[in-house]
């Protein structure tokens, strides 16, 4: 098996506050990942180091054997959809055409390579027919498909996904569960989520992450105990920062 | 209305100030609808009023003013732009900062030019009567300008602008860019200024663009709409403020105003029908 993401003793901090201690993690070659814990508990910013958008204090991460930021036209992310402005002019389609923009995407025009990439991933995740939409006017749900579709379209290994369905309806929210799942046939996933019951059938490994990392193969999460685990030390690390 | 179109033949002046209209249409429908999507009309009105000081200086040297508008607007956008990347949390300080003594550097230079005194109104709320064929070259060439880096950029602009996070993870220098996006605005503004001056800048450069994103589906189509709502604001503002002899700059805002209002509460009246009509359905 291929190790997709490996992260080595990482510690991360933001102004000398520790946000990440001693993290070890090894994400191989189709699997399925949550990252869960409390909010503040540093799911994002591990994110954003294996993205490359943020580099360890000390420690080292790696994605595929190599600095993320030299391969990160293989990784797509997924933000949430709710960051986005209403009214922004923008279609469907060319919001899933930014996923192949590179520094010498220069004038207006559309390369055919580019627009077929796109039109497969939006068919990928079933929505073809709204490509002329305007961005905007779509469901929530349908707009976290359209960023899936942005990630898709430049063919990633690894896809990283930041709470991909903070604020869609239960049904959506299976759905794209759903998606993920035929995905993750053909690609390693990381997703960050605030919710764990649900997801415990989709993934094969959680990640509980507050300040430092521990991860769980998805059978043993069903249990009340790990759950609260990663919640409570959140209390513990806030009594302990009340005392300073 | 005869007799208008006779005087526009007759005084050169009147035709200046069409072209000169058109000139800052042009540049303020691309530039302004930039300023509404990004949401930097606070920056955009920083830049606009350190321009003064520019004006000022240019004046007391004696050179055109439109070239100390074009290099102080240009200092000014790259400055708040490395403001607005490493210090976030200072940027509105910093940009009010500017804006002020960028005015304040302007008001005394132009009070300590020795010989005719410039009105200081002018340049505030802008005088398109007073275009010269001078300036109308000035004009076009930074319209050329503008107009080559909205093609050339016009995808990097729109990722960036759309989401900065994921352009700067597709390998695009957002930082760069978004400079040079200031500077293009900045250049904007600096031809608008010479149609309803520094003051009310701001509006022009957001309403028309503002009006166009309304319904608009692409950038693209929203620049051209924009750049026709602002070229009819700026005639009919312009006419109005012939026939009733009232200032061209302060007219050309008020229609713009009003427009701006219209289309509001047309999109509103439209959304009201379509969620009324949505609930009548079985």
């Amino acid at each position: 098996m291929q190790k997709i993401v490996s992260l080595d003793q990482v510690y991360f901090a933001y102004d000398q506050r520790p946000v990440l201690e001693e993290i070890n993690l090894e994400v191989e070659e189709g699997d399925f990942l949550a990252v869960i814990g409390p909010n503040g508990g540093g799911k994002t910013t591990l994110l954003r180091l294996i993205l490359g958008c943020l580099a360890p204090v000390s420690g080292s991460v790696r994605v595929l054997g190599q600095d993320p930021r030299n391969i990160r036209s293989r990784i797509g992310y997924v933000p949430q959809h709710s960051e986005f402005a209403r009214d922004f002019p923008v279609t469907v389609e060319d919001v899933v055409l930014m996923g192949r923009i590179k520094p010498g995407s220069l004038f207006p025009r559309r390369r055919a390579a580019d627009l077929e990439a796109a039109v497969q991933a939006m068919q990928s995740v079933g929505i073809l027919e709204l490509a002329k939409r305007r961005f905007g006017t779509l469901s929530g749900g349908q707009k976290q498909r359209a960023l899936i579709a942005r990630a898709l379209s430049s063919n990633p290994l690894l896809l990283l996904l930041d709470e991909p369905t903070a604020s869609v309806d239960s049904r959506v929210e299976k759905d794209i569960y759903d998606l993920l799942r035929d995905l993750n046939k053909r690609m390693t996933i990381i997703m960050v989520s605030h919710d764990l019951g649900f997801i415990s059938s989709y993934v094969n490994k959680v990640a509980c992450v507050n300040k430092r990392l521990k991860i769980h193969p998805a059978h043993e999460i069903t249990s009340e105990e790990i759950i609260s685990e990663a919640y409570d030390g959140a209390m513990h690390s806030l009594r302990h920062e009340c005392r300073l | 209305m005869t007799d208008f179109l006779a005087t526009i033949g007759q005084h050169a002046f009147m035709q200046n100030a069409f072209y000169a209209g058109l000139l800052a249409s042009v540049a303020c429908g691309m530039a302004g609808t930039y300023v509404v999507v990004k949401r930097i009309s606070y920056i955009s009105g920083g830049i606009a009023h350190a321009v003064l000081g520019g004006m000022g200086i240019a004046y007391y040297l004696g050179l055109h003013p439109l070239l100390g508008a074009v290099v102080f607007a240009l200092c000014s956008a790259v400055l708040l732009g490395l403001v607005s990347i490493k210090a976030k949390q200072h940027e509105d300080t910093i940009i009010g900062a500017l804006w002020a003594v960028g005015m304040a550097i302007g008001v005394i230079f132009i009070s300590i030019t020795p010989g005719y005194k410039v009105d200081l109104t002018s340049f505030l709320f802008g005088n398109i009567l007073l275009v010269s064929a001078t300036d109308l070259a000035i004009l076009c060439g930074l319209d050329l300008l503008i107009l080559l880096l909205v093609l050339v950029f016009y995808r990097q602009f729109q990722a960036i602008c759309f989401d900065e996070e994921y352009a700067r993870l597709r390998g695009i220098p957002v930082e760069v860019l978004y400079i040079l996006l200031l500077c293009l605005i900045a250049l904007t503004v600096v031809i608008l200024i010479q149609i309803v001056g520094l003051i009310l800048v701001i509006a022009l450069l957001t309403l028309p663009a503002s009006i166009a994103g309304l319904g608009s589906k692409k950038l693209g189509s929203m620049m051209a709409l924009a750049f026709l709502y602002s070229l009819f604001f700026t005639v009919s503002g312009l006419i109005l403020a012939y026939l009733k002899n009232l200032p061209a700059g302060a007219m050309i805002i008020i229609l713009a105003g009003i427009g701006y209002l219209f289309a509001l509460g047309l999109k509103s009246a439209v959304t009201f029908r379509v969620k009324k009509n949505a609930l009548k359905l079985p």
